[in-house]
């Protein structure tokens, strides 16, 4: 599924004192089968964006109450907002909001602390419930084969696992299990907001080999929200940059990691990777490599072992 | 769900939001023992008249303070019903069985909803120009006689402040889980009261568990800055009285003679 966004903008608490515009004017367009990172500072609207992703935060056209207004004579009315996820369009009254839930997943910041069920099994099994057709009641070894699918998809043992309370595991495995609470719906697009946020280095990485395996088997399309370039330069095929209500770059981390000194002109900083290139170039050495720290080490090698042949 | 998280503040600078807390805690009780007292529609105009001088120079839009009436609209509409339909007077407009409409009923509902609608609005009047901080500095402040009888006033207003503080962060805490499991195919809206409740399970034992933690960790930070309350302690913002808070206090006492005079010389309402 496709993701396209056309002139999105949102404000919290309009006409209020406490009005604050989060996105402003965002278009944005995901292609099926990205590893897809969105890069911000906080308050530059990423997560306000991914919320509109599975219609947790509506488009105005798609309330109830929306009546379309005509523009007063002379006035120039804002494009329409307009997003599209496959073929839900989100702008629609008429769209089908569960079904879009089911087909979007999305796993928010810290999501071990949104766990509540007596045991895994059952904690896992919320979404699944949820997405179920109504008045056709999943039959118990549907429910527990996806179960166990989804717990052992994200690397835990289920038999250990299953009837513990989720309030008894570590740290890292809540995390899963949160994870396979929201993939147990098979859903084609992933959304995580800070995945890896507050975990060890080795948490970290085990998390992003996590999402690396689910890329490939159970999701289509997996976006990731991050402060942490070295990840988006590590893990990500393309990826959107926001600052203040918008979109500023919509480019490969390879790309966006060239533009140095405009990210630390918004404030940003650049992965390890790109640092070291850019000391590399000053003295006259010039790496051309995607920022990724295996492609990096693979081209100094090729450069010193160049060098050793002349 | 953001409405209520913020209390009612409202914020801009003005006459009234630059009060001292005290002096409008002090003047609210002030305010409503004079409601009590006013007997008539003299005392009561005497009160209409002070609490709009309030609502002017409070820079409040009064769209916002017609907003904290619509709470309790339904109490004033029974209120006044009841009241005009069974108040025994003399003058009878209209029967019907044991509903009687009467002169006197009509004065009577009339001076209770105006009544009610002063009540109201004058405490929303306070916390929509007064931080909650700043509330509960002022009622600490006002209860240190209590610390006479080794109440621990101190504590008190702590755990006042905590709360009010912990309010909005606990709101949006049950917001991002309630999106969490939305997002999970969760439904909150729809089905009977009973679906409704179970469907809040969901968010309730997350959201206790945060505030519990939230509250270990607090306390843990407390003690690790050796925090202890009372008579050691400054303040950062020390309460002042100043001539703004004199004149209020002048008009609060002009308030009370007036409403305690048209009471006596006036008679009641009926």
């Amino acid at each position: 599924m496709r993701i396209v966004a056309e002139h999105l903008s949102y404000t919290y608490n309009p006409n209020t004192p406490f009005a604050a515009a989060a996105l402003k004017d965002v278009s944005l367009c995901i292609e099926e089968g990205e590893f897809f990172g969105i890069i911000g500072h906080t308050g530059s609207g990423k997560s306000t964006f991914i919320q509109h992703l599975n219609g947790l935060i509506r488009l105005p056209s798609s309330m109830k109450k929306y009546r379309e207004r005509k523009p007063k004579r002379g006035e120039q009315l804002l494009p329409r907002p307009t997003l599209r996820v496959g073929s839900y369009d989100l702008s629609e009254k008429t769209t089908d909001f569960r079904a879009l839930r089911k087909s979007v997943g999305m796993v928010f910041q810290y999501p071990e602390h949104q766990l509540f069920g007596e045991t895994v099994k059952e904690d896992v099994a919320f979404g699944l419930k949820n997405f179920a057709e109504k008045g056709k009641e999943l039959s118990k070894e549907v429910e527990t084969s996806a179960v166990r699918e989804a717990i052992e998809a994200v690397g835990l043992n289920y038999g250990e696992v299953a009837e513990k309370s989720p309030f008894d595991l570590s740290g890292g495995q809540k995390r899963r299990v949160a994870i396979a609470g929201v993939i147990v719906s098979r859903p084609e697009i992933l959304v995580l907001d800070e995945p890896a946020a507050g975990l060890d280095p080795l948490g970290k990485k085990e998390i992003m080999e996590l999402l690396h395996r689910l890329h490939k088997t159970w999701c289509k399309t997996v976006i990731i929200v991050s402060h942490d370039m070295d990840e988006i330069a590590e893990n990500c095929t393309m990826s959107a940059l926001f600052a203040e209500g918008t979109v500023k770059y919509c480019l490969s981390p390879r790309e966006l990691f060239q533009k140095a000194e405009e990210l630390f002109a918004l404030g940003l900083d650049i992965p390890l990777v790109a640092k070291l290139c850019r000391a590399l170039d000053e003295r006259g050495i010039h790496i051309d490599c995607d920022y990724t720290a295996a492609d990096f080490v693979k081209k100094i090698l090729a450069l010193k072992r160049g060098e050793g042949r002349a | 769900m953001k409405e209520v998280a913020f209390g009612q503040y409202y914020p801009v600078d003005s006459f009234i939001h630059r009060l001292d807390p005290r002096l409008k805690l002090v003047f609210l009780i002030a305010f409503i023992t004079a409601i009590f007292i006013a007997s008539n529609f003299w005392g009561l105009g005497a009160c209409v008249l002070v609490l709009a001088a309030i609502i002017v120079f409070s820079r409040v839009p009064l769209g916002k303070v017609l907003r904290s009436v619509r709470a309790i609209a339904f109490l004033v509409l029974f209120t006044a019903v009841i009241n005009l339909l069974f108040y025994a007077g003399e003058t009878v407009y209209f029967q019907w069985g044991i509903l009687v409409v009467t002169k006197e009923g009509i004065l009577f509902s009339v001076f209770l909803v105006i009544r009610l609608l002063l009540l109201v609005i004058c405490s929303s009047m306070l916390t929509y120009t007064t931080t909650p901080v700043a509330l509960t500095d002022g009622i600490e402040s006002l209860l240190t006689p209590l610390k006479w009888i080794r109440f621990p006033v101190h504590a008190l207003a702590l755990i006042m402040s905590i709360a009010l503080r912990m309010i909005p962060t606990l709101m949006e805490e049950a917001e991002r889980i309630q999106n969490a499991q939305k997002a999970r195919g969760a439904d909150f809206e729809s089905g009977n009261i009973f679906r409704r409740i179970k469907a809040i399970v969901p968010i309730l034992i997350p959201l206790l568990l945060s505030a519990f933690r939230r509250a270990d960790e607090l306390g843990d930070a407390m003690e690790a800055r050796c925090y202890m309350g009372g008579k050691m302690r400054t303040k950062y913002k020390k309460l002042k009285f100043s001539w703004r808070d004199g004149l209020s206090l002048f008009v609060c006492v002009l308030l009370i003679t007036a409403v305690v005079l048209l009471r006596i010389y006036l008679g009641d309402v009926i």
